[in-house]
């Protein structure tokens, strides 16, 4: 029983596949990073950089490999999400190199460590596994619905991830890293933020009805009833609670964010932005008077130069200097390779890698590369509004909102927006958590197109076959 | 390496990277522009369902043009003229569908306007539509149990006056301003 008021059909009038156009983009994002290295070698060495070869197959190599399975597993996918996040990679690598050529961080890790480790070789390794974690999100889910079925087992599992991290020592002063023995550090924030998108995205579908409609109107804001505001209260506690024991204020902002972020999409009233709003705001006036890792954060915000040289922990260093290199770069930037964005030091090609990007390739570099993670989440948007069940229009939503919510925490911190926070900017920065989850939320959003841009199924069998009853006087 | 040289490969780079971007978006251009729109539920439609299926097509197509198209159209429309379609009885009662000039299809087919879930009612029951003159007429399409106006069964399409009851099975619905 359905009434259609439109009696029209609002298609694309491509063909639905468009392999091809994505293979002819990847085979572009391939060859940016390659003309990207040789720039940076021929710019620091004065010769073309003997791993290039190495460096081309090898990203060349695992994007192929990856279109292969596109083509197989998920033929209708989106075409522009994976060249854009393989050219994201890959400018990444060759950001991550240029700055192992640093003479000036070789020092520093020598004086620091006693010894130098280059980052790149490692970053390549885990973006081959990033890349078979791709892989093996497209062969093994053939359907994003079956998610749905594990809503308040994600709950629980992304809750043990944010919380496993508090009984694991602090690194600079944030507790976001687990260390397994053996194997390294893992940052389990990067993956709960898949896992909670899954929970909200069932969540919201069961409850949205709910919180939409039973309200009271008050000076134009719907009020919810206040059993229907526990969740949301519940998930701000959690991430206060974050933000307090383990002083990580980009994982708490992200998961409040997205909450508030999805809540508004499934239940479209503004009230909830207004309430998140000043929730977060409210929180984070609390916990930054009196927690004191969080304070030196804001004060390096509020004037990096005021406490560039009293400042213990680095952070106003940090900043001014990032903030000094957005300025060296100016609209053209000063070229791959010829920048001083190594004198951050710490972190330069982890949280601080834009401002490499900033000042080597200047306001207009700067400028492609947030379109390009522009664009990404613009096809993750797309995507949710062509997908036709609720459950896959609120997860596309969400992931693609993490995304873009992590990338403007980081970029604003960078920039001196807002406060700095110990997040890593998607697939740029070094850093294995974050481009190993990040493949996987691309394979989650390809996974959905492919479902969302399938030419519709042949309709259920009309009722025509069964008989009209006749009326007998 | 000479200056010259890292000079063009700087710029070089930047030109790669935005052709790179503005490629993407062409991709995506398809997306906002290119839509294509179909008319569904006037199969039946004949000759006067066509000629409404390509002017809604064009509306629809350019919302700007729409105003365009029904101002010459607006001496046509009569002062009283219906704007709404109520159901009044049966399971889809309160449900109400503006009248843009589009034919309505009523049967318990999928691809109806109004799909009714009323086992009296034939797959393709009757369909309303609007005359050269801007009159509503209702047409019974050869149903099982008929179409009723008022209480004469209906034989040929017929004006339907406003505030009439239009009974298919045991669904009730009516015109209005």
């Amino acid at each position: 029983m359905s009434v259609v008021t439109n009696t029209t059909t609002i298609g694309a009038i491509d063909a639905p596949s468009r392999r091809n156009t994505e293979l002819a983009l990847l085979v572009f994002a391939v060859a940016i990073p390659v003309f990207a290295y040789a720039n940076v070698g021929l710019a620091m060495t004065d010769k073309l950089p003997s791993g290039m070869l190495g460096y081309g197959l090898g990203l060349g190599l695992l994007a192929g490999v990856s279109h292969l399975v596109v083509r197989k597993f998920a033929p209708y996918a989106d075409p522009l999400l994976l060249p854009l996040a393989t050219l994201l990679n890959g400018l990444g690598l060759v950001l991550i190199w240029r700055l192992d050529q640093s003479p000036r961080l070789i020092q520093r890790a020598k004086g620091l460590f006693g010894a130098f480790h280059p980052d790149a070789p490692k970053q390549l390794l885990y973006t081959a596994l990033g890349i078979a974690l791709f892989i093996a999100v497209l062969m093994l889910l053939k359907d994003h619905r079956i998610l749905q079925r594990y809503t308040y087992i994600s709950m629980a599992a992304a809750l043990f991830l944010l919380i496993l991290p508090m009984f694991f020592p602090a690194v600079n002063g944030a507790k976001i890293w687990i260390s397994i023995p053996g194997l390294g550090t893992i940052q389990p924030g990067e993956f709960a933020k898949i896992i909670i998108a899954v929970f909200f995205s069932g969540y919201l579908m069961v409850k949205r009805d709910a919180l939409a409609l039973a309200s009271r109107r008050f000076m134009g804001l719907y009020l919810p009833r206040g059993r229907d505001l526990g969740p949301i209260l519940v998930v701000w506690g959690i991430s206060i609670l974050i933000l307090v024991f383990e002083t990580d204020l980009g994982t708490s902002l992200l998961f409040f964010g997205l909450f508030v972020v999805m809540l508004y999409v499934a239940t479209e009233r503004t009230s909830w932005i207004v309430f998140g709003l000043l929730m977060s705001a409210a929180g984070a006036v609390a916990v930054a008077s009196f927690e004191p890792h969080v304070q030196s954060r804001v004060n390096a915000w509020l004037d990096p130069f005021a406490c560039y040289k009293t400042d213990k922990t680095g952070a106003c260093e940090q900043i001014g200097q990032a903030i000094m290199s957005f300025g060296s770069g100016g609209t053209l930037g000063t070229g791959l390779g010829q920048g001083n964005s190594d004198l951050i030091g710490f972190a330069a090609n982890a949280d601080f890698i834009l401002s490499t990007v900033g000042e080597e390739l200047g306001l207009a570099g700067m400028m492609a590369i947030l379109l390009i993670y522009g664009l990404i989440v613009e096809r993750g948007v797309r995507t949710a509004l062509a997908a036709r069940d609720p459950f896959g229009k609120l997860l596309a939503i969400g992931l693609s909102g993490a995304f873009a919510l992590q990338v403007f925490v980081v970029a604003g911190g960078v920039m001196g927006l807002i406060p700095l926070t110990g997040m890593t900017m998607p697939f740029l920065a070094q850093g294995g958590s974050s481009v190993i989850a990040n493949w996987a939320l691309i394979g989650i959003l390809i996974r959905i197109s492919d479902t969302a841009r399938r030419p519709a199924p042949a309709p259920a069998p009309s009722p025509d076959a069964e008989m009209t009853q006749v009326v007998r006087p | 390496m000479s200056e010259l040289t890292l000079t063009v490969m700087r710029l070089g780079f930047l030109a790669v990277l935005w052709l790179f971007v503005i490629v993407a978006v062409q991709v995506i251009r398809s997306d906002l522009f290119g839509t294509r729109v179909t008319q569904r539920g006037s199969r039946r439609g004949g000759d006067t369902g066509r000629q409404q299926t390509g002017r809604q097509a064009a509306a629809a197509a350019a919302p700007p043009q729409q105003r365009g198209q029904q101002a010459p159209s607006g001496g046509r429309q009569r002062r009283g003229a219906p704007t709404k379609l109520v159901v009044s009885e049966g399971t889809l009662t309160g449900t109400t569908v503006a009248l843009q000039g589009q034919t309505i299809t009523l049967g318990r087919a999928h691809d109806s306007t109004i799909v009714l879930d009323d086992d009296y009612a034939s797959s393709r029951h009757a369909r309303i539509y609007p005359d050269r003159d801007g009159n509503w007429i209702v047409e019974d399409l050869g149903s099982t149990n008929g179409t009723y106006l008022d209480r004469t069964r209906l034989t040929t399409p017929t004006p339907i006056p406003l505030g009439a009851p239009i009974r298919i099975g045991k669904t009730v619905i009516e015109l209005r301003k």
